[in-house]
């Protein structure tokens, strides 16, 4: 079936045919209406979820674990200071490994108070121990939902599916659905690990664990993440094979022939395929990697794609305020440190507060690219700016 | 350096994790007997004495117990789990004035 | 209601074991809440002295399904998990009946974890409350709460030179809890089993949020005698500082009144907490601890009598 959805809607959307057994989420520019919709099919009974409309962010992630670890599907969204809110939970949330589903429509954290577009607020917790999937448009978001729930359950570890706020989330488009019954099947049903309600089989959740075993724990945990791509693998291509709708870990755009390449995430790759487009047509062998995965990396396909490129530009939209560029600049630089051959890399902070980046504005930065790739790498300001003044 | 070898040895035998391996799904505690292993007895000073001819069952010294030292069996008090019982003395200063079946003394070692 | 001689029979639900100080009133009163509830229970609790001292992996001291998760949101943990036993209820995955509780200390309920609690009140989740109120926050090492009483010396509101200890009054939860206009919220204490367990069973038979608030004295924060725990629980009574009361349907009522109150004193001199009251400079603060007594117990007792009981 073919709908037009905002990116808000077509979360919404596959939230309902996920039929989570429970919500707990408070709203939040511009993740809101994700909740407020949802809420309405709650309304309606198209879905038989207990929703809680709890008193912040952080008791909505504090239900969803408690929910999640009483053997009940959860889910909910949010935005920048809702998931900084968030933050503790977070962590628990994967520590006790918690299949949870969280939508962050990406917003810039404050201060100065902005509601618009950056990826600070999802790059902040990239410690958290949570997978971190990117989208491009409200068709990626919707057919994302729908394999997290999935992905979540197979590796025991939390996801979150991110838009980028306003950009994708207050934006009509035209997205394919799947029918109830195809979701329903796909997804199957939750079987948790342990249930707090189980109270024949009494456990005690989340002890108090001492240098004696903390360390264990955590190791655990890290595994968790080691594994977690092959899932993520396993899932899109199960959605592939059954859905004809290919989902990509890294999409690459015309990058074969590419010496000069541009890697950036969420809605920026759709603007960014228009300046390949324009640039090709005038002969230019430019090219472009969408990285969906940010959590777990994905070293493998970062290694294979990229360590032919003479010359990377990496479209970051957060300042690190490190003094030495932000995380997906570093991370994939790191990616390619044992590399004989690796192109230089550039890091490029973009569109913060939703200041608006062009096609124009790309072609720029494949053409400044093209103009330094010959050049010694020590030589070569790695820190730019596009369109601040 | 020996003492932290040991100490060490004690921790694994006591958390019984051998790698973190048997760890799956994140931290908790399947087994509730276990707790028993932790033997707070020995964290006495004072030790209750229990009189069974003084004894009137009236429960009081079992109610207030923190630890759920006192011991019945078939509705009668019949001791203190000195196992776990921590010497707080509670129950001796809760059994009624005129009855006085629990004194303190103090630990022998 | 069940009798002592079926309080007897119930199987200890919070086990031997733990870590908790000699003559601890947090965990005999989780001992005698577990005691004295319906069956069966699902159990959370915030991070403090409980969760230290009794879920030390890989033990636990909890016979019955216990979840800690953080320290400000015990009752969003409970929602949570109530909301997964409605929703699952629904869906025919669960046919039993569950009870809810949340045993969390002054630090959990009237402070951080405060906003959740309201919070899950105000959503009308089924779940009893129970807040072990030491005065203090414990764990951390005796630092003042908002239910730390007037004067009390504590590691953050120490009596100096110039300072009494805590200067300000302590927070009226059961007011802030009633506020919310709940169907069940009473008040008692560790020596009042009979009480307590009353009170327990009352909670459990309504459906919606329900509260208790039950003082349990801390050896190590009051600076008592591990011996003196009920007898200072008593004596909170007897001295009208803690009086027993409940509220039910819109009513209050008190559930035990001394027939005799004794001075405040009596019950502040076995303190470690009040030692500096006594001291000649400070006499005047115990007229001043005890007018606030009197003027807080009369206005319960205007409230009782309002409600007609």
């Amino acid at each position: 079936m073919i709908l037009a959805k905002t990116g808000n809607e077509a979360i919404a959307y596959a939230m309902k045919q996920i039929n989570p057994d429970v919500v707990a989420a408070y709203p939040i520019t511009p993740s809101t209406e994700i909740v407020q919709i949802f809420s309405s099919y709650v309304a309606d009974g198209e879905v038989d979820t207990e929703f809680v409309p709890v008193e912040s962010e952080h008791s909505a992630m504090s239900a969803c674990i408690a929910a999640a670890a009483s053997g009940a599907r959860a889910m909910t969204a949010t935005s920048a200071q809702g998931l900084a809110l968030m933050h503790e939970m977070l962590f628990i949330a994967s520590g006790l490994r918690l299949p949870i589903v969280l939508c962050v429509v990406n917003r810039a954290l404050s201060a100065p108070l902005n509601i618009h577009c950056d990826h600070t607020d999802s790059l902040a917790s990239r410690d958290s121990g949570w997978i971190q999937i990117f989208c491009e448009d409200a068709q990626e978001a919707y057919d994302t939902t729908i394999c997290a729930i999935k992905i979540a359950e197979k590796s025991f570890l939390p996801v979150m599916v991110t838009i980028d706020g306003f950009i994708i989330s207050h934006c009509m488009q035209r997205i394919e659905v799947l029918s109830d019954e195809e979701v329903k099947s796909f997804i199957g049903e939750y079987k948790p690990n342990y249930n707090l309600l189980d109270v024949e089989n009494p456990i005690t959740l989340g002890p108090a664990c001492l240098p004696d075993s903390f360390f264990e724990h955590k190791r655990a945990q890290a595994e968790g993440m080691n594994q977690a791509l092959r899932y993520i693998e396993e899932v899109f291509k199960e959605y592939k094979e059954r859905f004809n709708r290919e989902l990509f870990i890294l999409e690459e755009y015309h990058t074969k022939d590419a010496e000069v390449g541009i890697l950036c995430m969420g809605s920026t790759s759709g603007t960014a395929k228009i300046a390949v487009d324009n640039l090709r047509g005038k002969g230019y062998q430019v090219g472009l990697f969408k990285l969906r995965v940010f959590r777990p990396i994905a070293v493998s396909y970062l290694q294979r794609s990229l360590k032919n490129l003479k010359i990377l530009g990496i479209l970051e939209r957060m300042e690190g305020l490190s003094a030495f560029g932000g995380p997906l600049f570093n991370e994939v630089r790191s990616v390619l440190y044992d590399e004989p051959e690796r192109p230089i890399i550039i890091s490029y902070v973009y569109g913060l507060g939703g200041r608006e980046i062009t096609p124009e504005e790309i072609e720029e930065v494949f053409l400044e690219l093209l103009s330094l790739k010959n050049k010694k790498r020590e030589n070569i300001e790695k820190f730019r700016y596009i369109n601040v003044r | 350096m020996s003492n932290t070898g040991n100490a060490n040895e004690e921790s694994k035998k006591e958390c019984l994790i051998i790698s973190w391996k048997d760890l799956t799904c994140g931290a908790l505690v399947r087994d509730l007997k276990r707790i028993k292993e932790n033997k707070t007895g020995t964290w006495r000073s004072l030790k209750p004495i229990w009189n069974k001819e003084k004894c009137v069952n009236c429960y009081r010294c079992w109610m207030f117990c923190p630890d759920g030292a006192v011991i019945i069996e078939n509705d009668r008090v019949v001791g203190i789990n000195y196992d776990y019982c921590k010497g707080c003395g509670i129950c001796a200063k809760e059994c009624p004035k005129k009855v006085q079946a629990i004194i303190m003394e103090r630990e022998e070692k | 209601m069940k009798s002592i001689q079926d309080l007897i029979k119930e199987k200890e639900l919070f086990s031997s074991g733990h870590r908790a100080c000699a003559g601890c009133g947090e965990v005999l009163a989780v001992r005698q809440v577990l005691l004295a509830s319906k069956k069966p229970i699902v159990c959370a609790m915030p991070t403090g002295c409980l969760e230290i001292v009794s879920t030390i992996f890989p033990h636990t001291a909890w016979q019955v399904p216990m979840f800690h998760s953080a320290f400000e949101n015990a009752a969003a943990t409970i929602s949570g998990m109530e909301a997964a036993y409605q929703a699952l209820r629904r869906k025919g995955k669960i046919d039993k009946k569950i009870y809810f509780i949340a045993f969390a200390g002054d630090g959990g309920t009237h402070d951080i974890g405060f906003q959740a609690l309201s919070g899950a009140i105000e959503r009308r989740h089924s779940f009893l409350y129970v807040c072990t109120d030491n005065q203090a926050y414990m764990n951390t090492g005796v630092q003042r709460s908002s239910a730390t009483p007037q004067f009390a010396h504590t590691t953050t509101s120490p009596k100096g030179e110039k300072l009494p200890g805590k200067l300000q009054p302590r927070k009226d939860i059961m007011e802030i809890i009633i506020a919310h206009e709940v169907p069940y919220a009473a008040q008692t204490t560790v020596a009042f089993f009979h009480d307590l367990a009353k009170k327990v069973e009352k909670a459990q038979s309504y459906e919606g949020p329900t509260f208790i608030n039950i003082l349990v004295p801390c050896p190590l924060g009051w600076g008592h005698l591990p011996s003196l725990t009920i007898e200072i629980s008593r004596l909170a009574v007897e001295t009208n500082f803690w009086p027993l009361y409940e509220y039910e349907n819109g009513t209050y009522r008190l559930t035990y009144k001394p027939s005799q109150p004794k001075p405040i004193v009596d019950w502040l001199k076995l303190q470690g907490r009040f030692a500096h009251l006594f001291e000649e400079k400070n006499k005047h603060l115990l007229e001043e601890f005890q007018k606030y007594v009197d003027e807080k117990y009369q206005k319960l007792l205007k409230k009782c009598e309002l409600s007609g009981k």
